[in-house]
């Protein structure tokens, strides 16, 4: 990768995990300076900032932030996300309720907030501000013991569908884009084959990882900075068409 | 960028639009380009490190010759583009069928033809990247999605969106280190659509695209770009869709 992104501002929700992580380092490579919030303060930005996305109040706060030292924002990274695994006879309205705001609810507080930062960019940024929503292959089809997750994920492809034909009706010059990685090597996804363990699905770690690789034509997972570079992509100028898409990082898993 | 240093493209169709564009964005990041096309190359500026050959993309025998010709010039092949298009429209209960076979067989046929033909080099090749070889087979929104009279050319390129996702699923179950992608342009400023849009037809690809405009054909090339560098390694039978926010809808 390298270059392409210099003087870029950059925010990245969920900088602690792997695929946040690999994200941020990404878009620093490329020459961006790179805002990263976790719940707990991550280490690898520019600037890093504690952050709860589905606090509104706390959206406000870091929107000021912005604007104080930047002004403007070029990309939007929304990769803050849980996976609840549970059946559905046994998911709580709690933890449904859970699942929906990290993964949802935030969507849509996190672009009400920076909307008025992406909007200065956009006025100026070739091929506009780019908003990069992560959802995933369980928002393009259904899993046993995720309806939680998949309904969640989605629900953010087509809120970014929404969001993307909603600003360029309004003439905003922002790009607005949905990724969907398969399984991807982060500590999410150790627990969600620990959970299917938990849940019996499976009897132990290696039979879980086994089915789950073969569900990946390609015959492994990905790797968290293989996202990255696709994210990478969508940010850049390279993807100055694409609005409304999505970008499917999952190794053949949606292809049969 | 450079990504692609060291590495060659074939890119069919690839003096004119979207491919033309395509062989100048390879040829930016670092690629050798053996450009393919009906036309002749003419002298067209496209520098040292090209090479032309005249290919009938629905001519088996010519697909030989031309993967012999790319062995020979190249030793090698890293990135097939398979661009090369013509249009399919026309009233379905009085289109001719020698019409119908001309459109599948250079956007159907063709893409079969590019694949069965490079892949043997193109798995060789694959070997030395990270994210293996990359097949781009270019399909269409109007693979996606359909318009009323365009009959011919939706088939024909919603077929290329499968037989994508096929060869992807087969390359990858035979542990053939090659990608292969489909990427759906919506309505792009070529010219052959231009010269064969009257003023109405233009307005409705532009007011019908979200973004209120046609793309120029290098924001298409940057997309197939991508596709062809290790930057999209975990991606195979994907389809990249770069239409301003026509299929959004």
């Amino acid at each position: 990768m390298g270059g392409g992104m210099d003087g870029t501002v950059a925010l990245v929700t969920g900088a602690g995990g792997g695929i946040g992580r690999a994200t941020v380092e990404a878009l620093l490579a490329g020459g961006a300076e790179v805002i990263a919030t976790d719940l707990k303060a991550p280490s690898c930005g520019t600037l890093n900032l504690a952050q709860d996305v589905t606090d509104e109040a706390g959206w406000a706060q870091l929107a000021t932030v912005i604007q104080e030292r930047w002004g403007r924002l070029d990309c939007l990274v929304n990769n803050a996300g849980i996976a609840t695994v549970s059946t559905i006879e046994d998911n709580d309205l709690a933890s449904w309720r859970r699942q929906m705001g990290v993964n949802v609810d935030s969507m849509l507080l996190s672009c009400k907030a920076m909307l008025p930062l992406l909007r200065e960019s956009g006025k100026s940024r070739p091929g506009g501000a780019s908003v990069i929503n992560l959802s995933s292959v369980g928002g393009l089809g259904g899993a046993p013991f995720m309806a939680a997750y998949c309904t969640s994920k989605g629900a953010v492809r087509l809120f970014s569908k929404s969001a993307a034909i909603e600003f360029a009706v309004l003439k905003y010059n922002i790009r607005v884009n949905s990724v969907h990685p398969g399984g991807i090597e982060t500590a999410m996804m150790d627990d969600i084959i620990d959970a299917y363990v938990r849940l019996g699905v499976a009897p132990d770690r290696a039979t879980a990882r086994a089915a789950v690789d073969a569900q990946h034509p390609i015959g492994r997972w990905g790797k968290p900075e293989e996202v990255a570079s696709g994210i990478l992509y969508l940010c850049s100028t390279a993807s100055s068409f694409m609005t409304g898409s999505e970008l499917v990082i999952d190794g053949g898993f949606t292809a049969h | 960028m450079i990504r692609l240093a060291g590495r060659v493209a074939l890119v069919t169709g690839g003096l004119r639009g979207i491919g033309r564009a395509t062989v100048e964005r390879l040829l930016e990041e670092g690629a050798s380009v053996m450009v393919a096309d009906l036309d002749a190359a003419g002298d067209d500026g496209l520098g040292p490190n090209t090479a032309y050959v005249r290919l009938d993309v629905g001519d088996e025998d010519q697909w030989r010759a031309a993967v012999e010709a790319i062995r020979a010039r190249f030793g090698r092949l890293d990135i097939l583009v398979a661009n090369a298009g013509i249009g399919g429209t026309g009233p379905i209960r009085t289109i001719a069928l020698e019409d119908w076979h001309r459109t599948l067989r250079v956007n159907l046929d063709g893409v079969f033809l590019a694949t069965k033909h490079c892949a043997d080099l193109m798995a060789e090749s694959g070997r030395d990247h990270r994210g293996g070889a990359s097949i781009i087979n270019i399909s269409s929104i109007m693979g996606l999605v359909a318009l009323a009279q365009a009959g011919p050319y939706n088939a024909s390129k919603g077929a290329v969106r499968l037989l994508t996702k096929s060869t992807a699923l087969e390359f990858a179950g035979a542990k053939l280190p090659i990608r292969v992608n489909s990427v759906h342009p919506g309505f792009v400023e070529t010219p052959l659509l231009m010269e064969t849009s009257n003023a109405d037809a233009l307005a409705f690809y532009t007011a019908g695209t979200p973004m209120g405009r046609m793309a120029q054909p290098s924001e298409i090339a940057a997309a197939i770009a991508f596709l062809a560098s290790d930057d999209a390694s975990f991606m195979t039978g994907s389809e990249l869709v770069v239409d301003g926010g026509w299929t959004a809808q």
